[in-house]
């Protein structure tokens, strides 16, 4: 197992070393002359042109990519003028919103998801597996900020259970926190908990056919017993697959989501940067989020190995 | 199997192509039989119909602005109401959906383009492997579409950059589809016979591998125009898509959503026409992967 761990985590290496390439390279892309954008518009010739030394603008490229590295090493993703403070900060301090919003998302998606999949295979070829299965395709070809507006709509505006917008933070009020997250985290995970929904019948019904299983129910086993104890524990890989997918696509849209229902998290920060062409926000908001999606896909990666001892070994 | 009398070339061409005709007619039937292509196609043609007739149907300008019907609900004259300019919701879905469409089409040639490139290049060229696939693992290593996201920002709000954005941010994934398939062909004995009897390699590439290693694109192509058109209403919703006052379904709902209060119908009904779209590519990409890739009718086949 440790030898797994170590050569999952040296993979990791070539991943993070193009993830941040990609970032770096983002402020080249950018057309004209960046030093503007990012002193605003009240910024002095003078500040414009410590801007232009501080980013090395008039270096070339090779030598700004080894002092962004450099940098990088020292834990400086540098420095926003447009909010005065270092990137890192500004990042970190908005991060456990945005991982609260998809961690909570993750655990509904992950349990309804499961819970249809499970009910999708053991009446296979009823009308609740096809109820299940049009639920779940239904849920992935609705766009989930959209989905998130027609619940504020629903729930906020019209029936006024729920708040429209806004965070309350988990220390100041817990039940405040619970009412601003019940929308956004139920938005995310009904709109993605259909890819666990048909990951999991599908894998299911392949483990359901196999001769263990019908020697068990043969022997006179619970249902129940069968169903969760056999025949769940051995489906569970391709499913830990979709659901380390599945995280990422969480990240990604709690960042969306967030902008839907003022929360205030990684998400907002970057949309609020790209209104102010604020790049060096940019460009840290996506290397930590890529940086935490790298995180969990070794989580899973070791998930995977737990369940299923083969691919520890390496066999 | 040669000591067989040899018939005719001609004639044994002709047998050729009537067999691949028949074999066409076959895969069609067997495409449009399967229920889930069938309703998925006729959204889809639907879909696109409204795109391309936008300027005919739409019973306004998209722009046009009428300061004597601001945020008016939905009525005979106005079928899905007015914006907080009096512009009518429904003329700017229809012109919108046309923006849906061209971003979705070109995103899907590009990553075609791209993925089968890569692809193959990585599978076919064995010192390319390594440096392409990590480089695809990079790409795939930023979650969802934060990188297109952050790419569309860069380079400035178009229809252009969404769709370069988009292409970038879609090709890896897709190229380690044709990668995967490639590598299997790549392994089957015609291609060595086809290496045998001497083939150029672009003979064997294009005839036989791509060929045959055709159809899990296909498939996730499919998959790719739906996840294009969502994402291109999320880049548009945080206004780094095609720029307004050209309506589409993004920006509309991101219009829609400062009128939550008052005007409900700004928002809900784009995303509506969103979600039935993508619902259509999804049921055909289902479809198409139960015929053309056998091995998964296994979890139709029941136990």
């Amino acid at each position: 197992m440790t030898r797994f761990l170590i050569t999952r985590i040296l993979s990791a290496v070539p991943v993070l070393l193009v993830v941040s390439l990609v970032t770096f390279l983002l402020i080249w892309l950018v057309p004209g002359d960046i030093s503007a954008e990012l002193g605003g518009t009240d910024a002095t010739p003078e500040e414009l042109e410590a801007i232009r030394r501080r980013l090395g603008l008039d270096r070339p490229l090779w030598e700004r990519a080894l002092a962004w590295y450099g940098d990088l090493f020292r834990g400086d993703l540098g420095y926003s003028y447009l909010l005065q403070r270092p990137v890192l900060d500004a990042v970190l301090e908005r991060l456990p919103v945005t991982l609260s919003l998809a961690g909570l998302a993750l655990v509904l998606a992950t349990v309804m998801g499961l819970m249809l999949g499970i009910l999708a295979a053991v009446r296979h070829n009823t009308l609740a597996d096809q109820g299940a299965m049009v639920t779940a395709l239904i849920g992935l070809s609705i766009p989930d900020f959209w989905f998130g507006i027609v619940l504020i709509i629903l729930f906020g505006v019209w029936l006024g259970w729920l708040p429209t917008g806004g965070f309350v933070a988990l220390t100041d009020d817990p039940l405040g926190w619970a009412r601003s997250m019940t929308l956004p985290a139920m938005t995310l995970a009904l709109t993605q908990m259909g890819v666990i929904a048909r990951m999991t019948r599908s894998s299911m019904l392949d483990v359901l056919g196999q001769d263990y299983v019908r020697t068990a129910r043969a022997k006179g086993m619970p249902r129940g017993t069968v169903v969760f104890r056999h025949a769940l524990r051995n489906a569970m890989v391709p499913i830990v697959t979709v659901v380390g997918v599945l995280t990422g696509i969480l990240l990604s849209g709690a960042v969306v989501i967030e902008t839907v229902f003022s929360l205030p998290g990684v998400g907002r920060l970057i949309v609020g940067a790209i209104q102010r062409r604020d790049f060096p926000i940019i460009q840290g908001g996506l290397l930590v989020t890529a940086c935490v999606f790298v995180f969990v896909n070794i989580i899973v990666d070791m998930l995977y190995g737990w369940f299923d001892p083969r691919v520890r070994d390496g066999r | 199997m040669a000591a067989e009398a040899a018939p005719a070339p001609l004639s044994l061409a002709a047998e050729i192509a009537r067999a691949r005709r028949r074999r066409r007619a076959a895969f069609l039937r067997r495409l449009f039989g399967h229920p889930s292509f069938l309703i998925g196609f006729v959204i889809l043609a639907a879909f696109a119909a409204t795109a391309l007739l936008a300027d005919r149907i739409a019973p306004y300008a998209p722009t046009k602005i009428d300061y004597r019907a601001i945020l008016a609900p939905p009525s005979a004259a106005h079928w899905f109401g007015t914006d907080g300019f009096g512009r009518d919701i429904l003329s700017r879905i229809l012109h919108g959906t046309r923006v849906s469409l061209t971003i979705g089409l070109w995103v899907v040639a590009m990553v075609g383009v791209f993925g089968t490139l890569l692809g193959t290049l990585a599978s076919y060229v064995r010192w390319l492997d390594g440096l392409i696939m990590r480089g695809l693992d990079g790409l795939m290593a930023f979650p969802g579409v934060l990188l297109a996201i952050a790419l569309a920002a860069a380079l400035g709000p178009s229809e252009t950059n969404a769709i370069i954005a988009l292409t970038v941010t879609f090709t890896p994934r897709t190229a380690r589809i044709v990668r995967a398939s490639v590598l299997v062909v790549q392994g089957m004995q015609y291609i060595e016979a086809a290496h045998a009897v001497g083939a150029g390699h672009g003979r064997i590439v294009f005839r036989y591998i791509l060929a045959n290693a055709l159809s899990p694109l296909i498939v996730q192509l499919t998959f790719v125009f739906a996840v294009s058109i969502i994402a291109e209403a999320i880049l548009s919703f945080l206004g780094v898509g095609p720029p307004p006052p050209a309506p589409s379904l993004g920006n509309i709902i991101a219009d829609g959503r400062s009128y939550i209060q008052e005007a409900w119908w700004i928002a809900v009904f784009p995303g509506i026409v969103i979600a039935v779209a993508v619902l259509g590519l999804n049921l055909m990409g289902d479809g198409l992967r139960d015929v053309l890739d056998p091995r998964q009718r296994v979890e139709r086949g029941g136990h």
